[in-house]
């Protein structure tokens, strides 16, 4: 395998990354948001492994190892659990308008491309130019964060941030320190964790994970 | 020995006029076939073209020149556009005629004449045909150009046989913006030929029918050259879409030789493009209409992800 | 053969002179109207000469007159630019003065013909002198005089407190404009370095040398003047008020032409003034022409107003022209001579055949009001058994105003698609990116604009007519206005066909305000082939696709009428319910629903459903009621608070006025103190 074409492989699931993005913000079936992760994760993983093969990092293979293990196979699974759990995997959240979250999202695109300009100028990285689409992850991640009502939906846009930052890493210096990407790898299955328990908490005082309901808990009207 | 490129084009357009019917014929097969049924068999379109020419026509009293000017003008166009688009060789004389864009608006020519001999005889079916079809061209037509200004960015033209051949020579690289806008071109594909889920070709149920309803007080031969011209555009997509995406295998010049194998290429491409569609059509249901316009967003979406693609990644 | 610049000044002064005569003519009454207009007609044919020819050469002439204020002499100049103009303001006036003959008769015993004669031939007048002018004031002058014959035009049927208020308001908005292109004026003759009154010659603007905050003042100013008088959004809401209550061969002359002088000037600021811009100045021609031609598109589709509706679609191609121009700024900002001459083709391309189809489709609308005396679409319906030939005349006008081919909305969109495409051209990132995905808006407004003609047609001209009197006294128009008519449809299909003869007369333009050329490519392949830069990268052939189709229908017709088949003609379907009424059709409103309810957002739709229930069973419905209002949200965001705080103002004021002559005695002395305090 040639890096050019490794290159493109890259390309290719980067834009693959972008694409779940996007669908995240799209799906209105929150057991459909589940899988949509899942698959981002998968693509991560995939591009981590590449790019590790294509510039001799190989430390890149445990990260996405790494990967695969948490954001494809563990975290997905507990939030399935969880929705499951919960009674909420046939719910539905109706009130996004999809179209404009949408076009903001192209927007946010063409914002991150503006930003990364520089960079993709100074560096020489067979993968700087997936550095806008790691970017636009992030913010596309921010962006899902923002226009979700239902708790477990931002929970979801939080990872994919998570996702976005990690992809930023790897594209930018192809990748973090070891001891970096556990800490956070750690610290992510914790916040799966302990979101988790609030979620049942929320579910159990307001009977819903809608966190519109969490304005209830302010003191003056 | 090398065929003129006048006699390539003679035979593409006497290949697509003749054997439509049979690749209509053939999806309706696969179809039933996917589905369990039994199949009337692919030359069926042939016999339901061939008894509507042979019957009286029946028109309404108030139907004025325009109701009976769109099947000829329809056909026409349809005939016209099978000689623009490459299907076996690059050396098209008619394809310098009309680019790409051109070619849609061609389209859009058909759909403004039928959506207005639907609104001739002053019934509700047709107007409602006529507004519904109109509202999602309209959708679709950014997302339909947005799809190919992709592939024209890459190839540098909107020119049919210049973005063919800088498609079929160009080495192998793997390109993000192409598989997006081809998955935009697909969606597209479906709603502009009225497949499932956008419209459905097979039913004749009020409120479901977009295409059919525009077309309802059509017979005999008007209702024929309808049909065989709707037959021709489905191939027609297909045949755009191949050209556009993946046109390997297409004769560069004229030799007998590298004809007959674009021939075969081709007659194998349609086969897989069928059965897509068919497994497409089959799998989904129809949508309601005003789950359209997220449908037509998504196709929108992917792609301008393409373009944007395009310019960040390539 | 005389000089371009004699023959302009003689169709001028020939339309001059009939404003003037206009009362003298009136003793001859029968020959009042076809005199008087075939003069009309004859000044615009003036206009036509002398501007193709100027075109052709790429001449310039000017001159100076000995009128005007003493020591302030008036120029004039012909150049390219401004021949083209010429060509467009003529054209559509040689047609709709043939038009009017006709038309105006219909006023005949009712309304002032003199008046009617008066203003039209002043409004012609002054919209040739707008692009014939060479100095501020003269331009000034021509631009008020523009202005007010069209606003007296505007006022003709003065009877309607509507047309009274739609008159004002276009005005004020009128003047708003002019006021700010006389900044604008100011700015460039201030910056231009020649003391007194030199400075406010066209000539001394175009040496002049302006700092980049200056031009940029200058030009926004100008840009905004003259975005009023075009009617871009925001600032187009008189336009859908204005234009459809003037008298029909008007509202052709407005939105067809008067329009365009918007165009002028402001290719004439940026391109002949300026010359060296910014490239984000281009940007906001663009984005204002995008927004424009999406929301004047969908704000079109919501009318049921016949005339009120093609005055929207002349916000929309106003703002298809200002995407030409935007991309052709933005190359030029660059130094890509050629690709900004393309983009200023297509923009200059689609002036012309705006005002082409638009001219034919006001005349058209006209032709309908005039036989049913009706402009809400909802009271029509089957106008192509009564009116065949105006039917068939409409119908191409909303082809080609579609976009499609072959006729000549097509080619000029077709140019705009092309220039898009040229983005990675720009040594620009982010400009790269974005231009392009500005095609998607062009793309949704030509097909919205094709939804929008299929209402009109199928509403208007095919099904059953729909009114209350009688479809048997709707009558076929006279021959003056089908031949009106006849000769703009014409033109419209013969600037389609033939592009490339067009694009290489207009090549003198390019070449002068951009210093590109097209033509050379454009025509390489011979008339038949339009290839814009070269043959690889696109090319369309207007008169192969016409003749193809042609010869295809034709054999298809041919070869089906070979074996006699009866023709059945049979009452309407009617599934076998009650016989169908002419109520159960479609109607305009029903045929935008699902526009309405996919992009409703944009508007203030508001809806009101009523049914009252039958008396005897009041389970069962008997009449329904369906209100439906659409207002333009820019009315509400931008105007009323105007309005509003106009009014506070006044009222703040008009508490000065108290009605005591001490008081103003007071005012008075108060004033002379502060003016001494001052001064001393």
């Amino acid at each position: 395998m040639t890096n050019t074409l490794a290159a493109q492989i890259n390309s290719l699931l980067a834009a693959l990354i972008l694409l779940t993005a996007f669908a995240l913000l799209a799906q209105r079936k929150i057991i459909a948001l589940v899988h949509i992760f899942a698959w981002q994760g998968f693509f991560l993983a995939l591009s981590t492994a590449v790019i590790g093969f294509a510039s001799g990092e190989h430390h890149l293979y445990i990260s996405s190892f790494l990967t695969l293990g948490m954001k494809v196979i563990l975290l997905p699974y507990i939030l399935y659990k969880l929705v499951h759990k919960l009674k909420i995997h046939r719910d539905i959240e109706s009130v996004v308008n999809i179209p404009t979250t949408m076009l903001l999202g192209i927007a946010l695109v063409v914002f991150s491309y503006h930003l990364t300009a520089p960079i993709r100028e100074l560096s020489n990285l067979m993968t700087r130019s997936t550095l806008a689409i790691a970017l636009a992850t992030v913010m596309l991640g921010l962006l899902m964060m923002v226009t979700r009502r239902h708790a477990v939906t931002q929970i979801l846009g939080f990872l994919a941030m998570e996702n976005g930052l990690f992809f930023a890493a790897t594209s930018a210096t192809y990748g973090m320190p070891m001891v970096v990407e556990l800490g956070v790898a750690l610290d992510l299955l914790i916040a799966a964790f302990i979101f988790g328990i609030f979620f049942f908490h929320i579910n159990t005082t307001f009977d819903s994970l809608d966190v519109d309901q969490m304005a209830k808990l302010k003191e003056t009207d | 020995m090398s065929l003129h490129p006048f006699a390539i084009e003679l035979l593409q357009l006497s290949l697509l006029l003749g054997l439509a019917p049979a690749f209509a014929g053939w999806v309706k097969v696969l179809k039933c076939r996917v589905q369990g049924r039994t199949a009337a068999g692919i030359l069926q379109p042939y016999r339901d073209i061939r008894r509507l020419f042979g019957k009286d026509i029946v028109l309404a009293e108030n139907a004025s020149w325009i109701f009976r000017f769109t099947p000829y003008l329809t056909f026409g166009v349809t005939v016209i556009a099978a000689g623009i688009i490459p299907l076996v060789s690059v050396d098209l004389p008619l394809s310098a005629t009309a680019d790409v864009i051109a070619l849609v608006m061609l389209f859009g020519l058909i759909r403004f004449f039928t959506a207005l001999a639907g609104m001739d005889i002053g019934t509700a079916f047709g107007g409602m045909g006529s507004s519904r079809e109109m509202t999602i061209a309209s959708l679709a037509e950014p997302a339909m150009l947005m799809a190919i200004f992709t592939v024209s960015l890459a190839s540098n033209s909107t020119s049919l046989t210049q973005m063919v051949s800088v498609m079929a020579h160009a080495e192998f690289v793997i390109r993000p913006s192409l598989a997006f806008a081809l998955a935009a071109f697909i969606l597209i594909a479906l709603a502009e030929t009225g497949r499932i889920p956008v419209d459905n070709p097979a039913t004749h149920l009020e409120l479901t029918m977009i295409h059919e309803a525009m077309i309802l007080e059509y017979s005999g031969r008007h209702l024929a050259l309808i049909e065989w011209a709707g037959m021709m555009k489905l191939a027609l997509f297909f045949a755009l879409g191949i050209s556009a995406f993946c046109p390997w295998g297409i004769s560069p010049g004229g030799e007998i030789g590298t004809l007959a194998l674009a021939l075969v290429m081709l007659a194998v491409k349609l086969m897989v493009g069928a059965l897509v569609m068919v497994l497409i059509e089959t799998g989904l249901a129809k949508m309601r209409i005003f789950r359209l316009p997220e449908y037509l967003g998504s196709a929108f979406l992917l792609a301008t992800l393409g373009m944007i693609a395009f310019f960040i990644l390539e | 053969m005389a000089p371009p610049l004699d023959i302009a000044g003689f169709s001028v002064l020939l339309l001059l002179a009939l404003a003037l005569l206009a009362p003298l003519l009136r003793s001859v009454r029968t020959l009042q109207i076809p005199l008087a207009f075939s003069l009309g007609a004859a000044a615009s044919l003036a206009a036509v000469i002398a501007g193709v020819i100027t075109v052709a050469d790429g001449s310039v002439a000017s001159a100076t007159l000995t009128l005007g204020i003493p020591g302030l002499p008036f120029h004039i100049r012909l150049d390219p630019l401004a021949g083209f103009f010429l060509v467009v303001i003529g054209l559509v006036g040689f047609f709709v003065s043939i038009y009017s003959i006709g038309y105006v008769k219909g006023y005949g015993g009712v309304r002032s013909i003199t008046q009617m004669i008066c203003f039209y031939s002043l409004f012609l007048a002054g919209m040739l002198l707008v692009v014939l002018a060479d100095d501020a004031y003269f331009f000034l002058v021509a631009w008020e005089l523009m202005a007010a014959a069209s606003y007296f035009l505007v006022m003709y049927e003065d009877e309607r407190a509507e047309n009274r208020r739609a008159a004002f308001l276009y005005l004020l908005i009128a003047h708003v404009g002019a006021i700010a292109i006389l900044l604008a004026f100011g700015v460039m003759a201030g910056q231009s370095g020649r003391g007194g009154f030199d400075g406010y010659t066209f000539d001394a603007m175009r040496t002049a040398h302006l700092s980049s905050g200056w031009a940029a003042a200058a030009f926004f100013l100008a840009f905004f003047g003259f975005a009023a008088k075009a009617g871009v959004i925001p600032l187009h809401v008189w336009l859908p008020e204005a234009h459809p209550v003037a008298p029909s061969n008007i509202s052709a002359l407005m939105s067809g032409v008067m329009i365009k002088t918007s165009i002028y000037g402001i290719c004439r600021f940026a391109f002949d003034f300026i010359k060296e811009f910014p490239w984000w100045w281009g940007c906001v021609v663009l984005a204002l022409g995008l927004i424009s031609a999406v929301m004047g598109v969908l704000y079109a589709l919501m009318q049921h107003d016949l005339k009120r509706l093609l005055a929207y679609h002349s916000v929309e191609n106003i703002g298809i022209i200002l995407i030409g121009l935007g991309l052709s700024m933005i190359f030029a900002s660059f130094h890509l001579p050629t690709l900004a001459a393309l983009a200023l083709v297509a923009a200059l391309y689609h002036t012309l055949n705006h005002a082409m189809f638009k001219g034919l489709l006001f005349m058209g609308a006209g032709a309908v009001l005039h036989a049913t005396h009706e402009r809400n679409m909802e009271e029509m319906g089957g106008l192509i058994h009564r009116l065949p030939w105006t039917a068939a005349l409409f119908l191409i006008g909303c082809v080609s105003i579609s976009a499609l081919p072959p006729f000549n909305g097509f080619v000029s969109e077709w140019l705009t698609f092309q220039a898009f495409l040229l983005s990675p051209a720009l040594p620009h990132p982010l400009l790269k990116l974005l231009i392009p995905l500005g095609a998607a808006l062009l793309a949704l407004t030509g097909a919205l604009a094709a939804a929008c003609f299929v209402k009109v047609y199928g509403v208007v001209f095919l099904g059953q007519w729909r009114g209350h009197q009688k479809p048997e006294r709707i009558h076929e128009v006279g021959p003056s206005m089908l031949g009106g008519m006849l000769l703009t449809a014409l033109t419209c299909f013969l600037l389609g066909i033939f592009p490339t003869w067009v694009i290489a007369w207009l090549d003198t333009i390019p070449k002068q305000l951009c210093g590109g050329r097209l033509a050379e490519s454009a025509g390489k392949f011979g008339w038949m082939w339009l290839t814009p830069l070269s043959h690889e990268r696109a090319s369309y052939s207007g008169p192969v696709v016409f003749i193809g189709i042609l010869a295809v229908v034709a054999v298809t017709w041919l070869l089906l009428h070979l074996r006699a088949t009866r023709v059945g003609r049979v009452p309407i379907w009617d599934c076998g319910f009650a016989k169908l009424t002419p109520r159960m059709q479609y109607t305009a409103s029903a045929f935008s629903m699902p526009i309405r309810r996919v992009l409703g957002f944009l508007f203030a739709v508001r809806e009101q459903v009523e049914i009252v229930p039958q008396t005897n069973h009041p389970a069962m419905p008997g009449t329904l009621q369906y209100r439906l209002r659409i207002r333009d949200r820019f009315w509400n965001w931008l105007y009323e608070p105007q309005g509003d705080a106009a009014y506070w103002i006044a009222r703040q004021v008009g508490k000065l006025q108290q009605g005591r002559i001490q008081i103003y005695l007071l005012y008075s002395f108060v004033t002379l103190i502060v003016l001494l305090v001052f001064l001393g």
